[in-house]
């Protein structure tokens, strides 16, 4: 596959506010064009900073930030050609939606019989035809929302910016959008921004994720590689759940690392990175194996006393008693009906996982 | 039906609390009521009620000195809304918006006209006044009407503002508004409601303003609260009765047309009053 030519590149961006507040600290990152690109952190992250640098709102303190080919250095929010859907949504509320979508045009000197065409088939895009005259104060959350998108696509902008868009939406409505969301941006094209905080929303729209720690990226990779190869412990920890274990590297067996795993013992687990000393080896609850009998070898297993069972109805988390210090979790789908779970609490079971499941974190 | 009961906080329906209400409402309105009636009583004298009349009304209209000082009333207080509404409203955005050096303590002096007696505000403008040498008579007043309504304006549309997401002024900087384009389009509409009524305080500061006026008006430059005060020093006629009801009528009147106004474009826009 060929690398398509960035939209957006920046380069080596920082903003420090008030002249103490570092909020992004020398970001890099190249978003190429026709891209869903996330960027996920927890709150405080610097990610809406950094969206609004790329929007105009504020300016880097250091580097560049290049959209279309273009350095946007004093370069105005009105004259970028990107658009922002934000967090509030922000429809002007003393304007029925058809005039919230003309906006832009009108203000940029879009001739009057090209709004009247270009409005209607915006709103068609939202799916929210026939809502023209509506006042925005007549409208549910997510039909505000839908004004905002419209609203921002009608300028047919290179890039489009998403403020948290879906965090004020209750959670039925918020993984209908998302899927809504992931099918606008495949039918208009346009390389779309989201951040959020939330990695289900991460993963389940975006192409590509940046998840940024403390105003630096931590990591960007495609969901599967982020949550089957998280890079750092904050990684691992922030995308999904995970179960952490100490271990020390004992040696290199053919392209293994022979491990003790603290209150386990012995293993020997595949990994091509370079390791030694203390590591974190972190498994998704979900690879965990609970059996009855001894599971067959090739496999790291213990036994435990289930601690707790709590159930999800599709799945099931079943806490393990403490292994040298550390809680496990495993996650266990419910398919048969009738009985919950033929795991009991107080019961012992043998807990296995392939050796491949297991992720050696080094940072 | 049986009657419910009313809960701990349904205080209208109790009847103790409805005695007090109306004795509230006897207090304070039944000065203004007795002054309306005598306005209409055929007597000179403000003693006994001796039939319905509109004679005073007549008279009071062609009164000229009344009718000038009513009219000096009206030009006062239209220019000085005109100018303090204008300029509070910027000072109450700015204050919302920007921080600079000393803004706490221009915060408050800004509000010193509010606070401070009437009486040592029209003894400074006096002493301004005649410092500076400039005669006392209409423009005199209107400056101090300015002085004193215009914090009351800003104070006003400050409030406004403070419920302001500031993400919509970005949104049409976002979609290609210049700043002149966004506070046209934006601000200046969410700033209306707080805009009007400012101006309707001002209005009616300016109108039934006696202590500042007093002085700072000089001869030939009367308002009609100056003119009723000196016709009351030697009795009270039923033509300051009916004087005053006339100015009561006014800014009833004034109160009631704007708070249609903003009810009205509040339930159209969308916007909380």
């Amino acid at each position: 596959m060929t690398r398509k030519q960035p939209i957006i590149s920046i380069h080596n961006v920082t903003k420090i506010f008030n002249r103490s507040v570092t909020a992004v600290d020398d970001v890099s990152l190249e978003i190429a064009e026709g891209e869903f690109f996330a960027l996920l952190g927890p709150s405080g992250c610097g990610k809406t900073t950094l969206l609004r640098m790329i929007a105009g709102f504020e300016n880097p303190t250091i580097g560049r930030i290049v959209v279309d080919g273009q350095d946007m250095d004093g370069v105005d929010p009105n004259h970028r050609p990107v658009n922002m859907v934000f967090q509030s949504y922000a429809v002007f509320p003393h304007m029925t939606v058809a005039k919230n979508v003309a906006y832009g045009l009108k203000v940029t000197g879009v001739l009057e019989k090209d709004i009247k065409k270009m409005v209607p088939e915006a709103l068609e895009l939202v799916k929210l035809g026939g809502f023209e005259h509506r006042m925005p104060h007549q409208l549910s959350g997510g039909q505000q929302q839908r004004v905002a998108l419209a609203r921002a696509l009608v300028k047919k902008p290179k890039v489009l910016l998403l403020d948290e868009p879906l965090s004020a939406l209750d959670a039925k409505l918020r993984e209908a959008m998302q899927i809504e969301l992931v099918n606008l941006q495949k039918s208009v094209g346009i390389t779309f921004v989201i951040v959020t905080h939330s990695q289900a929303e991460a993963l389940s729209t975006a192409n590509r994720i940046a998840v940024m720690k403390d105003g630096q990226v931590v990591q960007v990779a495609g969901p599967l590689e982020l949550y089957e190869n998280p890079n750092s412990q904050f990684c691992a920890d922030f995308i999904g759940k995970i179960n952490q274990l100490r271990a020390k590297v004992i040696g290199v067996e053919n392209g293994s690392l022979a491990m003790d795993i603290k209150g386990i013992g012995k293993a020997l687990i595949p990994h091509d990175g370079p390791a030694q000393g203390k590591v974190t080896l972190a498994i998704r609850p979900e690879k965990l194996q609970l059996d009855s009998d001894e599971p067959a070898d090739d496999c790291i297993k213990f036994r435990s006393r289930v601690a707790n069972v709590v159930y999800y109805g599709s799945t099931s988390q079943v806490f393990l008693e403490n292994i040298a210090g550390e809680q496990m979790m495993a996650e266990v789908r419910n398919r048969e009906s009738g009985t919950t779970t033929s795991i009991l609490i107080g019961s012992v079971v043998w807990v296995s996982w392939k050796t491949a499941d297991t992720l050696v974190l080094t940072k | 039906m049986r009657k419910v009961r009313p809960t701990p906080l349904e205080y209208t329906r109790k009847k103790w609390f409805q005695l007090v209400l109306l004795l509230n409402f006897i207090f304070l309105y039944f000065p203004i009521v007795a002054l309306i009636a005598f306005s209409f009583n055929n007597s000179r004298r403000n003693i006994t009620w001796k039939g319905f009349t509109l004679k005073y009304y007549v008279k009071a209209f062609h009164n000229e000195s009344l009718f000038d000082a009513f009219l000096n009333s009206l030009i006062v207080a239209g220019i000085s809304t005109a100018v303090s509404t204008v300029l509070g409203a910027m000072l109450g955005l700015a204050l919302y918006r920007f921080k600079f050096p000393a803004k706490n303590a221009f915060d408050g002096w800004i509000h010193l006209p509010i606070i401070i007696p009437e009486i040592c505000m029209g003894v400074a403008m006096l002493a301004f006044f005649s410092r500076l040498n400039i005669t006392l008579g209409l423009f005199t007043i209107t400056v101090s009407h300015i002085a004193f309504s215009l914090p009351f304006v800003a104070v006003v549309v400050r409030a406004r503002m403070a419920g302001f997401d500031h993400s919509l002024e970005e949104a049409a900087r976002d979609l290609g508004a210049n700043q002149w384009q966004t506070f046209k389009d934006v601000t200046l509409p969410y700033m209306m409601p707080g805009i009007v009524a400012g101006a309707l305080l001002a209005l009616t500061l300016s109108l039934d303003d006696f202590v500042i006026t007093f002085f700072t008006s000089g001869p030939g430059s009367t308002t009609l609260p100056i003119k009723i005060f000196s016709m009351v020093r030697f009795s009270v006629t039923p033509e300051v009765n009916a004087a005053s009801t006339v100015l009561i009528a006014i800014t009833l009147i004034l109160t009631v047309v704007t708070m249609t106004i903003q009810a009205r474009s509040g339930k159209n826009k969308g916007l909380p009053l």
